[in-house]
């Protein structure tokens, strides 16, 4: 037995131990991993009616995929254009919803964790209230506001900023709010947590020595907050690359979001090997550009659990 | 090097709601001092350092900095430094980054800042560490550090707020010295925070002795210790022994105060005191405990204490013991060391003499202690 099990069961006992360590194997084992390479097994093979499965046509393919980029055989195009649109629409649209996210979150972060009082835990409450809420009534709750005759339209038309209503649906303005607002909480609290513990006489030595706020939040707080800042845009970036329900209820006719495209392969087409594929292909994608940013911004995976 | 920056606070008020940190201070500190704020923990003298700083702002009153009055300009615009408690240096700079900082925000460059860093580097004994993190570094060093840190700024006043209390006692002895040994080549005025009576004596060109936001006295070191204007003062600065009773006879600049245990005892009235002293008061005499000598058990008189020995000890340089004092608290002695023979008097009574002029009364009041 490796010595950090040995460790870890002396400390456990063996009947804690062994539960604990069974739950956790088959949380990560039972609930991720297996389904994952059940979809990667499904997105290498041929979408084949169910009598044909396991027969002689059921040969592993790269089909899948080659229809993302090229798009169905002996099709009109050179590429599957209109997917392809989609999907770096959706991860243009998930940085941007990050970025936005961030420049939202972290002034309300630092407000959080460098303030006392008793209204800093109300303003808490009031920022995690709304998630008891369910997601898909928030985004309708959105709608509402943002719609053609809705609550925002009737106070900029009655205002006279605008003549005639403003579509913010049309216009993806209502989607990136939407998304923005979904994981505000996960932009928030990782950021909070590590500004809580920066001492504040840093802050104070800063400027003692004649910094400007803008510096003393480039050189002192947003470098000991980058491991909270990455955790934070991890998240976000990858729940609104994957998210379902806010595009659905929030996006515009003509904007697609590349999980729509993913559910209508499963649903409506019944095509579960193209939908694997594309999910993969979208998975695959988001890990590579967080790693890729986390090498630029100098960010080590440990930094992300904090 | 400069004459350096005079410090003035007029008539300072700082007030949290209804708790009053700072009542009515007035100081003068000359340019170039070493100047401390001694007084225990929360005595208002952090409260000072702040409002010299900048970070607060006095609720009456007026800081004034070279002459200039501070009031309304922020601590990133006033001609001081402060060095913090714990330092707070930045622990994701390097330790040259951190020393230039200052420079850095009027936009000195790279290679400027690396210089002056060196430089400083240097004066501190620490050349070679610039590319180190302060994590990698000994408290000592750091502390050093966020002393280059402060003077890299250039500061008409550098402000320490008992930057030597997370030190160990070797280290804290050696800083003292260092400390001290910088502010005279640097010739700028010091303000040091501290509740360490040694390190304000042997530092400090003067001293302030603060008790619950008033300021009790203020002088040089002999001064302080010698002729102290309060009980608080008296029994705060260094040892003391204190005798409670009342005044029976003034005479001069003298007094004879009825103890409540050890009869009638001449003393010398504190400098700040004489005229104020007068018959039937409640008075306070204290003694040090290197200014008792040993007399012939027994002999009466109004500078000789009789009492029993409760404990002995030897301290190498002295010997102390100690004697059965008042309120059940015990009397302390030190005898130093000259070689000569002692004999234990545990148990036994012993009788004390000490010189009139050696022994300060002064008005009943709050000592440090209580």
């Amino acid at each position: 037995m490796p010595r950090f099990l040995r460790e870890y069961f002396n400390r456990n006992g063996v009947g804690l131990g062994s539960i604990m360590l069974g739950l956790v194997l088959f949380w990560t084992i039972g609930l991720i991993i297996l389904p994952q390479l059940s979809m990667l097994d499904f997105s290498f093979r041929p979408n084949l009616p169910p009598p044909e499965i396991g027969g002689p046509k059921d040969l592993y393919t790269l089909e899948n995929y080659k229809y993302l980029i090229f798009g169905p055989e002996g099709g009109s195009q050179d590429y599957n254009a209109v997917d392809l649109k989609v999907f770096y629409r959706t991860l243009i649209a998930a940085v941007l919803v990050t970025l936005f996210n961030l420049m939202l979150c972290y002034p309300i972060a630092y407000y959080l964790a460098q303030t006392n009082g008793n209204h800093i835990r109300i303003l808490a409450l009031m920022l995690i209230i709304p998630y008891w809420i369910n997601e898909i009534l928030r985004a309708f709750a959105l709608r509402i506001i943002f719609g053609e005759s809705g609550v925002l339209n009737n106070l900029l038309v009655g205002m006279g900023v605008f003549d005639t209503p403003f579509d913010f649906i049309r216009n993806d303005i209502a989607l990136y709010a939407g998304l923005g607002y979904a994981y505000i909480l996960l932009m928030i609290f990782p950021i909070y947590n590590v500004i809580e513990s920066l001492d504040r006489n840093q802050i104070e030595a800063a400027r003692d020595m004649g910094a400007s706020w803008t510096r003393i939040h480039r050189r002192v707080v947003i470098p000991y907050a980058k491991p909270g800042i990455s955790s934070g845009c991890t998240m976000v970036f990858m729940l609104s690359a994957g998210a379902l329900a806010a595009p659905q209820i929030l996006g515009g006719p003509s904007s697609l979001w590349f999980t729509q495209l993913i559910y209508q392969q499963f649903n409506d087409n019944s095509d579960w090997p193209q939908g694997a594929a594309y999910a993969v292909v979208l998975l695959v994608t988001c890990i590579l550009l967080v790693l890729a940013l986390m090498r630029v911004f100098k960010v080590n995976m440990g930094d992300i659990g904090k | 090097m400069s004459a350096g920056v005079g410090v003035n606070l007029e008539n300072l008020w700082i007030r949290f709601g209804d708790f009053v940190a700072v009542r009515d201070a007035n100081v003068n500190i000359n340019g170039g001092d070493f100047f401390s704020f001694l007084g225990p923990s929360g005595c208002g003298k952090t409260t000072i350092l702040r409002a010299v700083s900048g970070f607060l702002e006095p609720s009456e009153g007026n800081v004034l900095i070279g002459g200039n009055n501070m009031k309304g300009i922020g601590p990133n615009k006033r001609p001081t430094a402060l060095i913090f408690q714990n330092l707070a240096l930045f622990p994701l700079m390097k330790v040259w980054e951190n020393i230039t900082f200052s420079m850095e925000i009027k936009g000195a460059s790279a290679k400027e800042r690396r210089k002056r860093a060196d430089e400083l580097l240097d004066m501190i004994a620490l050349s070679g560490q610039g590319d180190k993190l302060p994590s990698e570094l000994s408290g000592g060093q750091k502390q050093r550090v966020a002393i280059a840190r402060a003077l890299c700024a250039e500061p008409d006043v550098l402000l320490l707020d008992e930057p030597l209390s997370a030190l160990d006692l070797k280290l804290r002895q050696h800083m003292r010295s260092e400390l001290r040994e910088i502010q005279k080549r640097v010739g700028i005025t010091f303000i040091y925070i501290t509740h360490d009576q040694g390190e304000a004596l042997t530092m400090s060109d003067n001293v302030a002795v603060m008790r619950a936001g008033v300021i009790d006295q203020i002088g040089d070191g002999k001064t302080i210790y010698n002729d102290p204007n309060t009980a608080f003062a008296a029994s705060f600065v260094g040892e003391n022994n204190v005798f409670r009773g009342t005044v029976k006879k003034v005479i001069g600049d003298e007094v004879m105060i009825n103890t409540n245990r050890s009869g009638d005892l001449m003393a010398r009235i504190s400098s700040s005191n004489v005229g104020k002293m007068k018959e039937g008061d409640d008075a306070m005499l204290f003694i040090r405990p290197e200014a008792f000598s040993l007399a012939p058990l027994g002999t009466q008189g109004d500078h000789f204490v009789t009492a029993e020995v409760h404990k002995e000890e030897f301290e190498g340089n002295v010997f102390n013991i100690f004697m059965e004092g008042e309120g059940g608290k015990e009397m302390k002695v030190s005898l130093p060391n000259l070689g000569q023979s002692f004999e234990s008097h545990k148990g036994e009574p012993m009788t004390l003499e000490y010189d009139v002029h050696n022994a300060v009364a002064l008005p009943a009041g709050v000592l440090a202690t209580e």
